[in-house]
């Protein structure tokens, strides 16, 4: 086992990049140059290890690793992929004393990886920039080297140019990384603080948690206390990884690892917790330590009511290893009883209900995608509301808040009129706008995250050919003329489609769901009225006209088996309907109606 | 094969598959062939043969006989002879042949009538030329006045015109005038039987979307019917089925009584003893089973006690007899569907349209009195869904 090592031969850094950027592909590089894989055994991109990321190509849980070059220690430190995980992002580079910028020489630097390099300016971090890809005939360094000039203000011949393909390059990336980035800091013999940058949860050993020890040591056997949470935990095992989990006696100042404490579930060891011993205990946590909250909620149904225990079970096992997800349960007249559920952003959202259907087997039903809103009522009160059918009525509504983001938008120059009609339509504010180069633009806009929500990035995406990129952070609320718009089956509300949209849009909305909802509701023995309305209000109406045929009125001579067939299949389909009043209504219908692109 | 059990007693229907067409229909599903006319012969030895098969484990005597198809006037005059003859018949039995009118002669008409025959049940379809063309039919309007009055010349107790409403490129003036022009036709049909054009999977029609029927458009056809029919003193008594009193099918009434029947040929099916079964769909395959002293069945099914129930009244409820009240628990869903008499519940025009909505409401009676689950003989099933 190895002992402490000292400060001054470690380096800590993350590699910043963007999805397809290369991130992956340098990572297996660089273990094959330290010998820290056996190439052999190379499995091509080794530190991506969820399935649902491998496919996705993105990382969600970070991961690390340490390599010797030379004579000095590297700690790769691996970041969430997607902007959703920024708290985890930005904790994970507390952990780090510099970063690798690494962007695409035929692409150029993208929102999020900007983003992420103004974090770790903030954080005070040392920039190396490599531009990748340089084996590629599209490559343009030269261009690219003086956007990452432009914006981030790195004089443009410190940026390497790499390959991380080839190879090309590689070696004197991890040399300037040795050079340039500082070492960390730190006394053995301080109490020890550490921070846990990243849990996840295995079947054998319980939660295991990424650390770097910032002061102090921390022991094999000692007593911790997390001064977050406030509990204590013995350790029952510290480490590193090579990437192979190695045991080790101690961890001393800058050394990152895992710790194994008996702990069984991640939301007791939260990402962001300073923790320390209990026999020497430090008393000031480490800054930057937040809650990290769900900002985008949705009902979660299973698509069989028998079902409902099971999606119960999964949601629980599965918070065991994403703290971040919430859920409780609720019950939709159209859809039966399930889960209003909260997730960090859209992609968390897919990514759980994804894992929910394959690693559990589950087929499911999810409600459009809402914000939580502030409803200040006119007695005075206040009511946060994550599902819009639980809005009270407009009369008893003094106004409304809606959570803000503040939305940075890269793309080319070309595009810039089709970005800012897309942000205008949806209650964007602009704040700012700047041309990296003659040819790329960034565009900062305030904007309704529930703007956002429904399909916005897939809209940005389409109408720039994919060309714009996009980060975000939260940017506190605003008050807007905000309505909730139901709908009504023959006068009964529709809890699954009730929302809450900016007034100007609400007869839009109506028009366009009683529309689709026409096509999508069998003819009854009735006529049906389909209504959207704001509160007593009607905004849009459409009917479905009763049926006047439903009659075998063919001749099938003595063949009554066939008959009485038909007839059974009918009272079948009878049976799985869901009633809504007098209305019967397939649960496909309900489905597609959730489904259908706008 | 043992199929037919002793006769029971009770009303037995035979009916006999006639699978030859000249042509077929853009949109007919039935088990029918063009081109396989040379197999006639054969055919009806293999009718006979099982005919005879089922004489000899106890059938009993027809009370009805009916020579369905495909095209029953397709087949050869003699060859249809030669297997009525050989039909067990009681006295005043009802025996209908179906044509097609463009086959109908005076002298084919004067074969059958020796032979037997009581009925005739022609294949009309419409008077429109454009909606006989968009149906895929291929005889002209003219040939139908022609072969009804052959009818009345050769003198039968009964003759039935089938119709079929619906087609696109039919309008409502059209249907109109066909049930008029049907109506008045030399001699008048005693009985209509009218249904609803239907898309089947695997038909021309099917294959042909914009050619589709239109439920609206059927419901108001329907209505359009009911009302000429009705007022030309031809009431319903079946959903599809119009008649002068006295000039119903017995044939069909026995069906939908779940009544006793045996189905000669290919693709027919039989009900004996509490058993459906039917028999393989190919001529050819019908033909080589029989001939091989095979069965030609090609599956059954034995309802219990409970589905028998449930079917019988499925099936009672689509006729003017209607079923008895127990049957149709109240429900404000039915209200203008049905009409509540006495203990009776029959469906309206606007029920009959919608006749699957109120048959997936009925309710088997509670089994008081019945005893042991089971045990109940087809008849005693019958007996709770007597006529009054
Ligand atoms: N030509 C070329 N392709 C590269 C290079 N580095 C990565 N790639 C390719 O770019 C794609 C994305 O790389 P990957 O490492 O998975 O990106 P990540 O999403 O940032 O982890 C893969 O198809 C790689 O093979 C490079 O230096 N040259
Ligand atoms: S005549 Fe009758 S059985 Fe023959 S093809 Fe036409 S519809 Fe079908």
């Amino acid at each position: 086992m190895e002992g402490v090592v000292a400060p001054e031969v470690i380096r800590n850094f993350s590699i910043i990049s963007h999805v397809d950027h290369g991130k992956s592909t340098l990572s297996d590089r660089i273990l094959e140059l330290t010998y820290a894989v056996d190439p052999r055994e190379m499995r091509a991109q080794y530190l991506d290890s969820m399935d649902i990321e491998r496919e996705r190509g993105i990382t969600i849980k970070a991961q690390n690793v340490r390599v010797h070059w030379r004579d000095y220690v590297l700690q790769l430190i691996d970041t969430p992929g997607h902007v959703d995980f920024g708290y985890e992002v930005s904790r994970s580079l507390a952990a780090c004393e510099g970063v690798v910028l690494l962007v695409d020489a035929s692409q150029g630097i993208e929102a999020q990886t900007l983003a992420n390099c103004y974090l770790a300016l903030e954080h005070d971090l040392e920039i190396v920039a490599a531009l990748n890809k340089i084996d590629l005939p599209a490559a343009d360094p030269d261009r690219y080297a003086d956007e990452i000039e432009r914006v981030l203000g790195l004089p443009r011949d410190q940026i390497l140019r790499i390959s991380a393909k080839t190879g090309a390059g590689v070696v004197e990336l991890l040399d300037e990384v040795v050079r340039r980035i500082p070492p960390p800091k730190g006394d053995p013999q301080d109490p020890l603080r550490a921070l846990l940058f990243d849990s996840y949860y295995d079947q054998y050993r319980g939660v295991v948690s990424a650390v770097r020890v910032v002061d102090g040591t921390m022991r094999s056997g000692a007593r911790l206390r997390f001064l977050q949470t406030g509990a204590t935990h013995d350790v029952e095992e510290v480490g590193i990884r090579t990437p192979a989990m190695v045991e080790v006696d101690e961890l001393g100042p800058g050394e990152v690892g895992y710790l194994i404490a008996g702990i069984k579930d991640v939301g007791e060891a939260r990402v962001g917790e300073t923790v320390t011993e209990v026999a020497h205990p430090a008393t000031k946590p480490l800054e930057g330590y937040q809650n990290p909250k769900p900002m985008v909620f949705c009902g979660i149904y299973p698509i069989d009511g028998d079902e409902f225990p099971d999606l119960r079970d999964a949601l629980e096992k599965l918070k065991l290893n994403d703290s971040s997800v919430t859920y409780e349960p609720e019950t939709s007249a159209a859809l039966g009883f399930g889960f209003r559920c909260g997730f960090l952003g859209l992609l968390h959202m897919e990514i759980v209900r994804e894992r929910l259907e394959r690693e559990f087997g589950l087929s499911l039903i999810a409600t459009a995608p809402s914000v939580e809103y502030i409803a200040h009522l006119t007695n005075g009160g206040i009511l946060q509301v994550d599902n819009p059918s639980a809005m009270p009525e407009p009369q008893f509504i003094d106004h409304i808040e809606e959570p803000l983001l503040k939305l940075t938008i890269l793309g080319p120059a070309e595009y810039t009129g089709t970005i800012m009609d897309l942000c205008q339509t949806r209650r964007g504010r602009m704040q700012k706008m700047e041309y990296l180069s003659s040819d790329r633009v960034e565009l900062i806009y305030e904007l309704p995250l529930a703007e956002v929500v429904l399909d916005f990035f897939d809209v940005l995406k389409s109408r720039t050919k994919g060309y714009a990129s996009l980060d975000y952070e939260p940017a506190g609320t605003q008050t807007d003329n905000l309505v909730k718009v139901d709908v009504l089956l023959a006068g009964q509300p529709v809890d699954a489609f009730s929302t809450i949209v900016h007034r100007s849009k609400a007869d839009d909305y109506g028009r366009k769901m009683t529309a689709k909802l026409r096509e999508l509701i069998p003819r009854q023995l009735f006529d049906v009225p389909i209504q959207a309305a704001i509160g007593g209000r009607i905004v849009a109406r459409e009917t479905v006209k009763a049926k006047r045929k439903d009659v075998l009125a063919k001749c099938y001579g003595g063949d009554i088996t066939r008959k009485r067939k038909l007839l059974e299949k009918q009272k079948e389909g009878k049976k799985r309907m869901k009633s809504i009043g007098r209305v019967e209504i397939p649960q496909e219908a309900f489905i597609s109606a959730l489904t259908l692109e706008e | 094969m043992g199929e037919p059990g002793p006769s029971s007693g009770q009303q037995l229907g035979l009916y006999v598959h006639i699978p030859f067409c000249a042509r077929r229909c853009d949109y007919c599903a039935f088990a029918t062939w063009v081109g396989l006319h040379h197999l006639a012969g054969d055919y009806t030895d293999a009718c006979l043969a099982q005919l005879s098969r089922a004489y000899d484990s106890g059938l009993g005597p027809a009370a009805t006989v009916f020579f369905g198809g495909g095209t029953p006037s397709q087949l050869p005059g003699d060859e249809l002879v030669r297997l009525l003859d050989a039909v067990r018949r009681e006295e005043a039995a009802e025996v209908t042949v179906e044509c097609n009118p463009e086959d109908v002669t005076v002298e084919l008409l004067s074969t059958y009538a020796s032979a037997g025959v009581t009925r005739i049940s022609l294949g009309v379809q419409s008077l429109a030329p454009q909606v006989l063309t968009s149906l895929g039919r291929r005889h002209r309007p003219e040939t139908v006045p022609r072969a009804v009055g052959a009818i009345g010349e050769v003198g039968f107790s009964s003759f039935s015109v089938d119709l079929i409403y619906g087609a696109r490129g039919e309008t409502d003036e059209d249907w109109v005038d066909t049930l008029e022009g049907v109506l008045s036709l030399d001699p008048p049909p005693p009985h209509v039987s009218a249904y609803a054009l239907q898309a089947e999977p695997g038909t021309a029609l099917w294959r042909d979307p914009e050619r589709h029927p239109d439920d609206d458009v059927q419901a108001r056809r329907y209505e359009i019917a009911d009302e000429v029919l009705e007022a030309a003193g031809l009431p319903w008594y079946e959903i599809s089925n119009w008649s002068r009193p006295g000039h119903e099918c017995r044939h069909n009434q026995n069906y939908w009584r779940q009544g006793e029947y045996l189905g000669v040929g290919c693709a027919a099916h039989s009900h004996l003893g509490g058993r459906r079964f039917w028999n393989v769909r190919a001529p050819e395959r019908y033909i080589a089973a029989v001939a091989a002293d095979q069965s030609p069945v090609a599956g059954e099914e034995r309802l219990d006690f409970d589905h028998r129930l449930l079917e019988s009244l499925e099936l009672a409820v689509r006729t003017r007899e209607g079923v008895d009240s127990s049957a149709l628990p109240d429900d404000e869903m039915l209200t203008g569907l049905v009409a509540r008499d006495d203990d009776r519940v029959v469906l309206t025009l606007r029920g009959r349209l919608l006749a699957n909505e109120v048959a997936c409401r009925l309710r088997a009676p509670a089994r008081v009195g019945f005893g042991g689950a089971g045990a109940i003989a087809p008849d005693l099933a019958r007996a709770t869904v007597s006529r009054n």
